[in-house]
């Protein structure tokens, strides 16, 4: 009896301490979030308020014009993906490909690869090509790196889907398309839209390919936040983050209702 | 583990469906499926080729040219050993050391999981350890340096309960920020695909062992462990190459010497324009993944090629 309180106590204790490693840099952030004016030997803020999110959420400010940039590219970046990554991943999944194994390797090997220096090349290429600092070099910049996981789930989802399905309905007379297009690709949707949902966030959190192609014109959220805190701003800087961790939590909560466990086993990173 | 298809590729047909529409011969079949088949998957091998082999072949070209003499030689690579030595040394210890913290945690982790025997605090770790899972790297690094810092809260939390006296803080933002950082953010990552394998096991050997009296931790160990050890090496290798890759947290927390050779790349280019000694640097990070990364690989073509 009291060594099962002693053991409880110690699950206790230890939970305790991991749930203070999680949210203690959290809700460090969140302080610096409401902080006005933060100074040493203070262990809280100083002074309370909200004038930086008003500095932040100005119309005409850097910050608007950053998650304005973060959306539309993202946006552009999940268009671009899917386009690429649906009929890919039906080939991979379902269709009768040759030389499977090497298209395989050939998308994991991304993966396999620190990216830093991938993507300096790539800048230097798109500089000659003008497409530093703009749109469509950044759009693109995060569209190799969205295909690649999109791929991976659209093959999953498209795997799973039960061939037999598709068997009757052309037994009943569909064309090939008509049998994609009201059989797999239905049941092969919530892999789909997590997929949507997940290269939205890979472009939304995309640090270092924006970091080499965006300059100096296009600044998304995470540059945003980036150069806040090396400025030292860090109510801003926390602001952003916050900003940026909200669709990342809240991904994290529902995605189970998207994915079906064995397909998120399947997901990389 | 894979996202590939582990069902037969050519899956049996249910008798007497298909028989009776084949009219065109198999073969002729055959390759009119594989026409369309690499007609659909063209357009991803192009974007894959153009923006990802293209500029890869154009950093080994860079890493290996003389720029002043011609030619190829192994000058840049020379110059990247000359400035940046340490920091090569620097980069390996703290990612081999964040991957080692980040397998025992997720061992850890999974473990209580699926042999914890506490309802209540299973649930709450379920809930709890998974957070951090797709907070990116530039937002863990922002929280890091106002957390670790010298007046930050952990520091203020250890004064407070009395395990440090105010005058010996010190601020955690160097190499261990670093580690500290890539284990918050990387182990969730880990702990979920480790803890998916080890739901998935038989448990009637767990119990079997339980009731002849193995403790849990033997348990886990000797029967739990060597069951996910492929799951656990995917998991590890992926968030190695993955801090390998990660620019923003060195950037964030520790730019000063010695630092990540992430760090050192985007230097070399923003500052100089340095191309060669930037690509002879990145090549160096290629061959510090290389090995694991050829593990992952031929795992993944194994999985993905079997048919069971």
């Amino acid at each position: 009896m009291i060594a099962r309180t002693s053991a409880s106590t110690l699950t206790a204790v230890v939970l305790g301490l991991l749930a203070f490693a999680i949210f203690g840099p959290i809700a460090n952030m969140l302080l610096w979030a409401v902080a006005e004016a933060w100074y040493f030997p203070h262990k809280l803020p100083v002074e309370w308020g909200f004038s930086f999110w008003e500095r932040v959420f100005r119309p005409q400010g850097n910050a608007m014009e950053s998650l304005v940039n973060s959306v539309l590219i993202a946006l552009a970046t999940v268009v671009a993906s899917l386009a690429i990554a649906i009929p890919a991943g039906l080939a991979l999944g379902r269709g009768n490909l040759p030389w499977r194994s090497f298209f395989l390797l050939l998308f994991l090997l991304p993966q396999a690869f620190p990216s830093v220096a991938v993507h300096m090349n790539i800048a230097h290429i798109f500089y000659k090509l003008g497409l530093n600092g703009t749109y469509a070099g950044v759009m693109l910049v995060h569209t190799i790196q969205g295909l690649v996981f999109a791929v991976w789930i659209a093959t999953a989802a498209f795997a799973a889907v039960d061939r037999e399905l598709e068997e009757a309905a052309r037994n009943m007379g569909a064309t090939a398309f008509q049998a994609f297009r009201t059989v797999t690709l239905p049941l092969a949707l919530p892999g789909i839209l997590a997929s949507a949902i997940f290269v939205f966030l890979i472009s939304l959190d995309e640090f270092t390919g924006t970091f080499f192609v965006g300059v100096p014109d296009i600044t998304t959220m995470p540059l945003l936040l980036f150069t806040a805190s090396m400025e030292g701003n860090y109510q801003i800087a926390s602001i952003t983050a916050l900003i940026l961790l909200v669709p990342s939590v809240a991904f994290m909560l529902v995605i189970e209702k998207f994915l079906r466990a064995d397909v998120l086993a399947k997901v990389g990173t | 583990m894979r996202p590939f298809s582990r069902r037969p590729r050519h899956h049996p047909v249910p008798a007497g469906t298909a028989a009776t529409k084949t009219i065109r011969p198999a073969a002729s079949r055959d390759t009119h499926a594989h026409l369309r088949s690499l007609l659909l998957i063209a357009p991803a091998l192009v974007t894959v080729g153009l923006l990802f082999l293209y500029p890869l072949g154009y950093s080994l070209v860079w890493a290996f040219r003389d720029e002043t003499a011609g030619g190829w030689s192994f000058a840049n690579f020379i110059k990247a050993y000359d400035f940046y030595s340490l920091d090569m040394l620097f980069t390996v210890v703290i990612v081999t050391l964040a991957t080692l913290f980040i397998g025992v945690l997720s061992i850890a982790i999974g473990g209580y999981l699926t042999l914890g025997e506490n309802r209540v605090a299973v649930a709450a770790l379920r809930w709890l350890y998974r957070w951090p899972l797709f907070i990116p790297f530039v937002v863990a690094g922002q929280l890091m340096r106002t957390f670790l810092a010298k007046n930050g809260m952990m520091n203020n939390m250890l004064v407070g309960s009395g395990v440090l006296d105010p005058l010996s803080t010190t601020s955690f933002l160097d190499w261990r920020g670093i580690v500290i950082t890539f284990v918050w953010k990387q182990t969730p990552f880990a702990a979920l695909l480790v803890a998916g394998a080890m739901a998935s096991l038989d448990r009637s050997t767990m119990e079997a062992a339980r009731n002849l009296g193995a403790g849990r931790v033997r348990v886990l160990l000797e029967i739990v462990v060597p069951q996910v050890a492929t799951t656990l090496m995917v998991a590890l290798i992926l968030s190695y190459v993955v801090m390998m890759s990660v620019l923003s947290v060195p950037l964030m927390i520790n730019a000063q010497t010695p630092t990540m050779l992430t760090v050192d790349m985007a230097w070399r280019i923003n500052s100089y324009g340095d191309y060669p000694v930037a690509n002879a640097l990145g090549f160096i990070s290629y061959a510090m993944t290389a090995v694991i990364a050829w593990i992952y690989l031929r795992q993944g073509i194994r999985e993905g090629g079997k048919p069971a």
